[in-house]
């Protein structure tokens, strides 16, 4: 077995790897990219529809043109990496280094390295987390699984559809369905209000009919041999189902949009600690989780909603992998716990150190109107006419304002607060 | 006699909620957006509704067996399925870069590629 | 034409399966097994709860077959599952009483254990009991403990036996459907199929839940009915924090064996079953409920002091068990029609007795159709399971490598499964004479598809291994019953406006 010496590893070849690569690479760490696939690009290459990137490249791209402008910049800079390359462990030396077990079609390789930043990505929920019974029959696709099939491979999964969870992958894919022919009988949403954006609302499904049934849910998946009809019932204020308001929907294909829940089965095994909020770990303003020198950015970190919020995350862990190699280890003392106040569901990073300017990124737990999302500790106060779940909340703090905070104050509360 | 009406913009993920006010079958205000943007939308929403129109095409010789595609400008939305019946047919070659045109001249724009295809 | 008698089994779960390896040690028969689902043990054997039974729970009075067999067969699997490379272990069992009224049943369990010559059976009290089950539920009084009670991948066992029966001569037919065993003159001549007829001097009734229609047709045991009695299960992943180490189950009541909670041999926590009887017209209905899970899921936290908590739920899934007459095993060979069997209706401790129940089958037809039985002396009792990559050293998992790159591409991340082993498992189906590769079937002889994401991430990728591998575009390859896509999306496109 062969070993190799870095810097830092970068696990995950989508936008967040890409991004944490590149930046790396630019700051003059020795770093490699390792991507499972016998492609980089992740989940964007599949992604047809617009809305990448105007954050981030300010301009409105498509997921594929976005993940290949950081690609051709990637090879440009002649960043190292390898493909169809699977990491099947990490084993912790000492903080400063890591051995990273990386499978290949060449043998098993070991990167001994200072520091990792692991942006493996989320996975997609599946029917039976959500608790849908019946029948498990086949025709059962995940979003993203159709969208690999649709968009990828040419290939049509089933002609009538019900799309499961209102996520924005469900409604990017409802359409897909309806302009390749399909017959999208409906999109059936467990809240009171739709999962995605408005705009994916308006422009994937009014636009082709595609009826939307807030407040519904499955029951169960009925099927022999492919599904043959879905069994639809109102929920109450509790998500329970309603006796007596069910119906059938006859359709040959369900898919599932309800939710990512970042991937970090290899980090877990290394003992990372994980906040339940967001499924993904506990970090601090580097992006570094709770073993020193790992840091984790993108879907793998907090299910995003923008692809340029993961391309940020991925930058900003290279920039923590150089601060840790340089100082060894990250040099803060002082860390304020940030906290969730009122109808805050989570929030990342978990502590921030006050010593440089910080991104935060959060979502609400319910829609409000004319709201201020403000942290009292600082007088941080933010208007808002409306915040939803579906939309990540995403603000910067700048030093200074840790200027007025007390030097035995450690945390700092985040809270929705009407006006 | 000018009517309210409500409009979601969706030029960008911000999907801003427009209020729009209308006279004479004419937008004379509109609020709730956050850039110029918003103005334009509404105007041709409620004029001439336009669309982008993304799917793929598929490819003879590539890495991966479709490219994707996009009409360079949007499209009225009733030549949606116009656009998709001239994608239905198309079957290009690889080496496909992002730009290249993939039908010329269709309902005022043209078709180009938004995903490389290498070819293999 | 040769002197062998012609076998036919109908039915290709554990019990078939089973009794198809046992004649295969003989030169006296030449075996078809035929099965109407695309593969093996796709009924009965496949969703259950995957215990081997100690044997204490068989009244012997009433089940005298169950109770000898049983007991016998739990010892027999120990043999099988070293020579067919089976995953199988033996945490023993606990059945778990929280209450006198349960302790007294329990106790009863002791004398049957004492009748059917079941070894180590006895009660434990509150220590040992934490000591045995640490994560034991905190109201758990006592249990009676069972040493001898086992683990075992049922769907991988069947898939072993049948492996190692083909590879001794046996012929699998699947998706091929008995209609109807002819019989003339006394005597059976074959079966009907949805694939022609196929003729046999001997015909052996393993078909499960239809054992019952089978029997019918050759005239005999004509009021026998099997019913479907559902079962239904919660498997949750293998990162939770409290897991059984034995095997657990609640104090049995007249109808279940009572909810088990148990590890699976994959690591996996299982709960389950419900014990639901449905008409007979429902032999066709595996659906879950939220009634039944809940119970389910109710029912096991008596065993557990933590139970995992239903987000990390990876699937769950029903099983219909045969429930014959009186809970009475129908095994029996008959003169009148010469040549039929009957292994019928071959409820709980089914899979735990199959071995046994094939051994019995063997002397039966020795006995009742007076052929004396020769063994093969070229019979091979070993079949090597699929070279996996999951808990392997690394340094073996480079070898491997070096031999077979396609080791060192991972398709399935949750459960560590490479390119290799979804291509040996395709090597072994068309080998095995399965007919049509299914998506299903690979998971169940690789695990891909079995971690948490539930084939998210790899069931394209699988699918499209297949599709290379048979030469057949990507839509057209078999999940389980039906193709994976419908079409190519622009063909389809264009045909639908032509």
């Amino acid at each position: 077995m062969k070993t190799l010496e870095y810097d830092t590893v970068v696990i995950g070849g989508g936008p967040a790897g890409i991004a944490a690569a590149i930046k790396a690479t630019e700051l003059g760490l020795k770093t490699i990219l390792i991507e499972n696939r016998d492609l980089l690009g992740g989940i964007p290459l599949q992604c047809v529809h617009t809305g990448f990137g105007l954050h981030y490249f300010k301009e409105d791209l498509t997921g594929t043109q976005f993940v290949t402008r950081l690609l051709d910049k990637l090879e440009k800079l002649r960043v190292e990496y390898l493909l169809k390359a699977h990491v099947h462990s990490i084993e912790y030396l000492d903080y400063d280094k890591k051995l990273v077990n990386v499978v290949t079609p060449q043998g098993v390789v070991r990167i001994l390295t200072k520091t990792i930043i692991y942006t493996t990505g989320a996975r997609e929920r599946h029917l039976y987390e959500i608790g849908v019974v019946g029948d498990r029959p086949d025709g059962i696709y995940t979003a993203g699984e159709a969208q690999t099939l649709m968009d990828i491979y040419g290939i049509m999964p089933g002609r009538e559809v019900v799309i499961i969870g209102s996520g924005d992958v469900g409604l990017i894919m409802a359409r897909r369905f309806a302009l390749e022919g399909a017959k999208v009988k409906a999109v059936i949403e467990i809240l009171p209000y739709p999962g995605g954006l408005m705009r994916n609302v308006m422009q994937c499904l009014r636009d082709y009919n595609i009826p939307l049934l807030l407040g519904h849910t499955v029951v169960k998946v009925v099927g022999k041999k492919r599904v043959e009809k879905v069994i639809v019932a109102k929920v109450d204020e509790n998500f329970k189902p309603i006796e007596g308001t069910e119906f059938e929907i006859p359709c040959d294909t369900v898919v599932l949009s309800v939710g990512l829940r970042p991937y970090l089965k290899v980090l877990e095994k290394l003992g990372i600690h994980i906040d339940p909020a967001t499924g993904g770990p506990v970090v601090n303003e580097y992006l570094e989780t709770n073993i020193p020198g790992v840091f984790v950015a993108g879907n793998a970190l907090v299910v995003n909603d923008l692809v340029d919020y993961a391309v940020e995350q991925g930058e900003l862990a290279a920039e923590g992998a150089k601060v840790f190699i340089e100082n060894k280890g990250i040099p803060t003392k002082n860390w304020k716990l940030v906290e969730k106040g009122r109808n805050i569901r989570l929030v990342v990073p978990h502590a921030v150190s006050g010593e440089r300017d910080v991104i935060i990124y959060a979502r609400v737990a319910n829609p409000e109107r004319n709201v201020y999302v403000q942290i009292p500790e600082l007088g941080f106060r933010l208007f808002s006419y409306g915040v939803r779940p579906a939309e990540m909340i995403w603000f910067k703090l700048r030093k200074d304002m840790f200027s007025k905070l007390g030097a035995d104050v450690n945390k700092i509360t985040l809270e929705v607060k009407p006006r | 006699m000018s009517k309210e009406l409500e409009l979601t913009c969706i030029i960008c993920p911000a999907s801003c909620t427009l209020k729009v006010t209308v006279e004479d079958n004419k937008v004379i205000k509109v609020e709730g957006n956050l850039c110029p943007r918003g103005v334009e939308f509404a105007k041709n929403e409620l004029s001439n509704p336009v669309r982008y129109v993304m799917s793929v095409v598929k490819v003879r010789g590539g890495d991966l067996p479709t490219v994707s595609v996009v009409t360079r400008n949007p499209v009225p939305k009733n030549c949606i399925w116009q656009v998709m019946e001239a994608l239905a047919k198309v079957e290009v070659e690889a080496p496909v870069e992002i730009g290249d045109v993939i039908v010329k001249d269709i309902c005022g724009t043209d078709i180009i590629a938004t995903r490389r295809a290498k070819k293999i | 034409m040769s002197d062998k008698y012609r076998v036919v089994i109908v039915g290709a779960g554990v019990v078939g399966s089973s009794i198809a390896r046992v004649l295969s040690m003989y030169e006296n028969f030449d075996i078809t097994l035929v099965e109407k689902e695309p593969d093996v043990g796709w009924g009965a054997s496949k969703a259950n709860t995957s215990i081997v039974h100690p044997g204490h729970e068989e009244e012997p009075d009433v089940h005298p077959l169950r109770a000898k067999l049983c007991v016998k067969g739990n010892e027999m699997w120990r043999t099988w599952a070293k020579e067919l490379e089976i995953p199988v272990t033996f945490p023993g069992e606990l059945m778990v009483f929280t209450n006198d009224e349960e302790e007294k049943k329990a106790r009863e369990y002791i004398k049957l254990a004492r009748l059917n010559n079941v070894p180590g059976v006895r009660i434990i009290y509150q220590e040992e009991l934490r000591v045995l089950e640490p994560n034991i539920a905190r109201e758990a009084k006592g249990a009676v403990y069972a040493p001898t009670g086992g683990l075992i991948s049922p769907f991988e066992a069947v898939i072993a036996v049948v492996e190692n029966a083909v590879e001794n001569g046996v012929k699998l037919m699947t998706e091929t459907e008995v209609l109807g065993v002819k019989v003339s003159e006394g005597r059976v001549k074959g079966v009907e199929t949805n694939r022609g007829f196929i003729e046999a001097d001997i015909v052996i009734n393993a078909a499960g839940l239809y054992s019952d229609k089978i029997t019918h047709s050759a005239g005999v045991e004509l009021n026998f009915q099997v019913k479907p009695r559902k079962g239904e299960y919660l498997l949750f992943d293998e990162d939770i924090p409290v897991k059984p180490t034995r095997v657990l189950h609640t104090t049995p009541t007249p109808i279940t064996k009572g909810v088990y909670a148990i590890t699976t041999v994959h690591g996996n926590v299982l709960i389950g079953p419900t014990a639901e009887d449905l008409p007979i017209e429902a032999k066709g209905d595996a659906s879950t409920s939220v009634k039944g899970l809940d119970y389910v899921y109710q029912e096991a936290s008596k065993l557990l002091r933590e139970m995992p908590p239903r987000s990390r739920v990876i699937r769950t899934f029903a099983g219909l068990r045969p429930e014959p007459p009186g809970g009475h095993w129908l095994i029996k060979a008959y003169s009148d029609p010469w040549g039929f069997v009957n292994a019928a209706g071959i409820r709980s401790p089914g899979f735990t007795s199959a071995p046994a129940i094939a051994e019995y089958v063997a002397n039966l037809i020795s006995e009742t159709f007076d052929i004396k039985l020769v063994k093969k002396t070229n019979w091979n009792p070993y079949r090597r399971d699929i070279t996996r990559l999951n808990n392997r050293p690394l340094s073996e998992i480079d070898e491997l490598i070096k031999k077979n790159p396609a080791y060192g591409e991972i398709v399935c991340y949750c459960k560590t499964v490479s390119k290799a082993e979804i291509l040996e498992a395709v090597d072994r189906m068309i080998k095995t004479g399965i007919k049509t590769i299914t998506l299903d079937g690979l998971k169940f002889r690789t695990y891909a598809g079995f971690g948490m994401c539930q084939g998210a991430f790899c069931r394209w990728r699988i699918a499209k291994i297949v599709s290379e591998k048979l030469g057949v575009p990507l839509y057209d390859v078999t999940v389980k019953r039906t193709k994976y896509g419908i079409g190519d999306v622009k063909t389809l496109w264009v045909e639908r406006k032509g």
